[in-house]
């Protein structure tokens, strides 16, 4: 069941235009998991999330300045390369100037006849932040309401929120065996889930989740795991990469298993669920949008994310940690010499890698194999 | 060859004279047993001002500006940034301030003076790192309050400035007040607020009639004296000396006009310019007017600070009138400098590029350019933030446009020589010629 992941990250527009065919439903694309999918799913409309293609920009010049981050302009050329034309709408959580930038240019080049901006808080550690966003919601679901053709209820919402923590919820069960000595499945593995996520119906992701969860109680990978690495930083979905790390132990002396990620394309995507307890289902929802891991945009002025970092390194026992940032992103950039500081503090060694996700992965691999040799010799000392 | 009348400005040197006293009560401030505050130029000052009359400001852009002028220091500054592990693509204006913690220097000599507090606010994605950073690098112990702005954008652009969007600006302003008391143990005093608050709201309206007066032909002012006038605004709105100049500035501008006086003798087209420029190579404006070129302002200088509405249905831009009265009470004062603020031009472009668009087409035909000359600034993320769609939406509503790229606060990313024969092939396009010899 697992290759099933794999198969919905690469066919994502079959998927979605066929789900479009089999549904009725409609599809609205996001750019940032600062937009609440659970007001989308109340509506019968299916959140999809906009990644890039990996491929070298070449239609996006005219429209983002070269000097933000190449994620925003991948996104974007999904857009204007007519890839996304079955969209009937789009929306943006506000988060970083960057990623906005794919937004707008798409509202005013390829507007699918609805979009939203949605001003979600930045100052997430104010008090303030929730009765906002609980306002905003408001806004939000007048909206949707058009799109939709219908009223959305608060019986809607509390079905949306039950429709994401039930996705949540089966990902980090399935992290969990990530927390094994030779964790049956692999970095790749579970970046092609958290991706799958994004672009599928999360009442037909969830079955096959625990289909995997079952699979995997009882699956061993052949391989040596080699040294536990985590991943930390900025928008990642760059399987490439985590792939070519994974298999660097079949060609050479090192080898590592990605055990555990804080980005945003994985667990500060979907670690923290909606509480049920509280009664408002709007006011349950902002509560989670603005207590989950922050984006770095978002986390001042005190920088939270690092104890949850710290956290996830313990919990998932790594050997080290890889800090991979998107070329120009300033909110990671911000934050880094921090995140090695602590890190390395608290005894986890770091690496630093900037990336671009349109550029080829392959010179990476020997850097992160000297790292990897790093942490082996220290190893050799006792 | 003059084809106007020119002269200097008369008050020149009292606006130096103000700037180097501004630095001078920061840096001497535990002398007088007062408060040291830093924040961005966009922080609500005034709210800090209930503290005492004795709290002193310095702002994280126009510091980050003076540093740049001084290429050699802001070298060090952007090399220490560096070798601390800040990446060189990051706002120079924030590389140079965090420099200059790291490297314990001040652009105005001596050691870096440390502040007491930060109060800031967030609309760019540096805003809150900025001061988080630098209260980190201040061996973490200056107590930090950041405002989120970023709500949406004021109408036009939106239908209607909702209630709780300004009561979330607000709010966040009177617990800023309980969270000043707390740090500093002193008691906040609302007259003084008051006070501030319409320094502020005072000082931003005039300079936006200031800019007006610059439709005039022959532009009274030009751009690179432009910035080192709009630049009080920038350091503290809320400062009543700030204030007071810029009633006398209007005054003379407003003469200036009458008597035809010009900033540029030769002017012979106008052009507009967008976002900081590269502040060590301003040579680049005078270069500009030996083709007879006035560079009349930008969205940048009228609309950083300056209060302005802007009318879809003329495409205009008019300074935004104040508010009838002073506010009478703490929330009233809150609400009424939320409002104020998030009604600013240069907020508007963080949530679309076609507002930008708007209100520099608006300039463009109402200030009489010939020629729109964009500045891709490396610099500066937040006011770069869809600068190639306001191009494309700038032509095709008729303008003509060059960009540029280069960095306001770091010389490694501008190159004089090509952005000059750029400006050379612009200038062709619209007519003009550099005169020979």
């Amino acid at each position: 069941m697992i290759e099933k992941f794999r198969e919905w990250y690469e066919n994502r527009h079959e998927y979605q235009k066929g789900y479009k065919d089999r549904t009725g439903n409609k599809i609205v694309g996001y750019f940032c998991t600062y937009t609440p999918e659970e007001i989308f799913y109340a509506a019968d409309i299916l959140p999809v999330r906009i990644l890039g293609s990996h491929e070298p920009q070449d239609v996006t010049e005219p429209h983002i300045f070269s000097m933000f981050c190449p994620f925003c302009r991948d996104v974007l050329a999904q857009g204007i390369k007519g890839r996304y034309d079955y969209l009937d709408g789009i929306a943006i959580g506000q988060s970083c100037l960057h990623l906005r930038q794919a937004f707008t240019s798409w509202d005013l080049h390829k507007n699918p006849g609805w979009s939203y901006f949605l001003p979600m808080p930045n100052h997430v550690q104010s008090k303030r932040a929730v009765p906002f966003l609980v306002e905003e919601y408001r806004l939000l679901i007048k909206k949707i309401e058009e799109l939709a053709g219908r009223r959305i209820t608060d019986d809607d919402l509390r079905q949306g929120i039950d429709i994401m923590n039930k996705a949540r919820k089966v990902m980090k069960e399935i992290y969990e065996f990530r927390k094994e000595d030779n964790p049956p499945i692999s970095g790749t593995e579970a970046m092609y889930m958290t991706c799958a996520q994004f672009f599928t119906d999360a009442r037909e992701f969830l079955p096959v989740a625990e289909d995997v969860k079952r699979e995997l109680a009882s699956r061993r990978l052949d391989r040596d795991p080699g040294k536990r690495i985590m991943l930390v930083g900025s928008e990642n979905d760059d399987i490439e990469y985590i792939n070519m790390i994974e298999t660097l132990g079949e060609r050479e002396s090192v080898g590592c298993t990605v055990v555990v990620e804080e980005h945003c394309t994985t667990t500060r995507y979907f670690w923290d669920e909606v509480d049920t307890n509280i009664d408002d289902p709007l006011r349950a929802i902002a509560e989670r949008y603005v207590s989950r891991t922050p984006c770095p945009s978002k986390d001042w002025p005190q920088r939270t994310r690092l104890q949850r970092i710290l956290e996830l390194a313990k919990d998932f026992r790594v050997d080290g940690a890889i800090v991979i940032q998107q070329k120009f992103c300033d909110p990671h950039e911000a934050d880094i010499p921090f995140i090695r500081k602590f890190l390395e503090d608290n005894g986890i060694p770091t690496y630093f890698l900037e990336f671009d996700v349109t550029v080829a992965a392959g010179p990476f691999a020997i850097r992160t194999e000297a790292f990897l040799e790093t942490l082996e010799a220290e190893e050799d000392l006792f | 060859m003059a084809k106007y009348p020119t002269e200097p400005l008369r008050c020149w040197a009292k606006a130096k004279e103000l700037r180097k006293r501004f630095y001078e009560d920061f840096k001497g401030a535990h002398e007088k047993g007062g408060i040291r505050c830093v924040g961005s130029a966009w922080a609500l000052d005034a709210v800090t001002m209930g503290l005492g009359r004795d709290v002193y400001w310095v702002t994280g852009e126009p510091y980050g500006a003076s540093c740049a002028f001084d290429r050699p220091l802001s070298a060090d500054f952007l090399a220490a940034a560096e070798n601390f592990g800040f990446s060189r693509d990051l706002c120079s204006y924030m590389r140079n301030y965090w420099g200059s913690i790291i490297v314990n220097k001040s652009a105005f000599g001596g050691a870096f003076p440390k502040a007491d507090f930060a109060y800031t606010q967030h609309i760019c994605c540096s805003h809150g790192k900025w001061y988080q950073n630098a209260c980190e690098l201040e061996a973490g112990d200056v107590p930090l309050y950041v405002i989120d702005v970023g709500v949406g954008a004021y109408p036009p652009f939106q239908p209607e400035m909702y209630e709780h969007r300004l009561r979330y600006v607000a709010d966040q302003i009177l617990d800023s007040i309980e969270w000043m008391e707390k740090i500093t143990g002193r008691t906040y005093n609302d007259e003084l607020f008051f006070e501030a608050c319409w320094n502020d709201i005072r000082l931003t309206h005039t300079w936006a009639k200031i800019c007006m007066l610059n439709r005039a032909v022959p532009a009274p002012l030009d751009e690179k004296s432009i910035y080192s006038l709009y630049v009080f605004a920038t350091l503290q709105k809320s400062r009543g000396e700030f204030a007071e100049f810029y009633e006398e500035l209007l005054e003379e501008v407003e003469d200036r006009v009458k008597r035809g006086i010009a900033a540029v003798a030769n002017e012979q087209a106008r052009v507009m310019t967008d976002t900081q420029p590269p502040w060590g190579f301003l040579k680049i404006y005078r270069y500009l007017e030996t083709c007879g070129v006035v560079s009349i302002g930008s969205l940048y200088t009228f609309g950083l600070e300056g209060m302005w509405l802007y009318d879809d249905e003329k495409n205009d831009l008019r300074p935004r009138p104040m508010p009838p009265e002073k506010p009478r009470s703490r929330e009233e004062a809150c609400m009424m400098l939320a409002d104020w603020h998030l009604s600013k031009p240069q907020y508007q472009h963080f949530y679309h590029p076609e507002y930008k668009t708007k209100m520099m087409d608006a300039i463009a035909k109402n200030w009489r350019c010939d020629g729109i000359i964009l500045h891709y600034n490396r610099g500066c993320e937040g006011l770069s933030v869809g600068i190639a769609e306001n191009r494309l939406g700038l032509l095709q509503r008729g303008n003509k446009v060059m960009t540029y790229e280069g960095n306001m606060g770091d010389e490694t990313e501008f190159d004089l020589p090509a952005t000059e024969t750029r400006f050379d092939i612009f200038l062709e396009s619209l007519g003009l010629k550099k005169p020979e010899g």
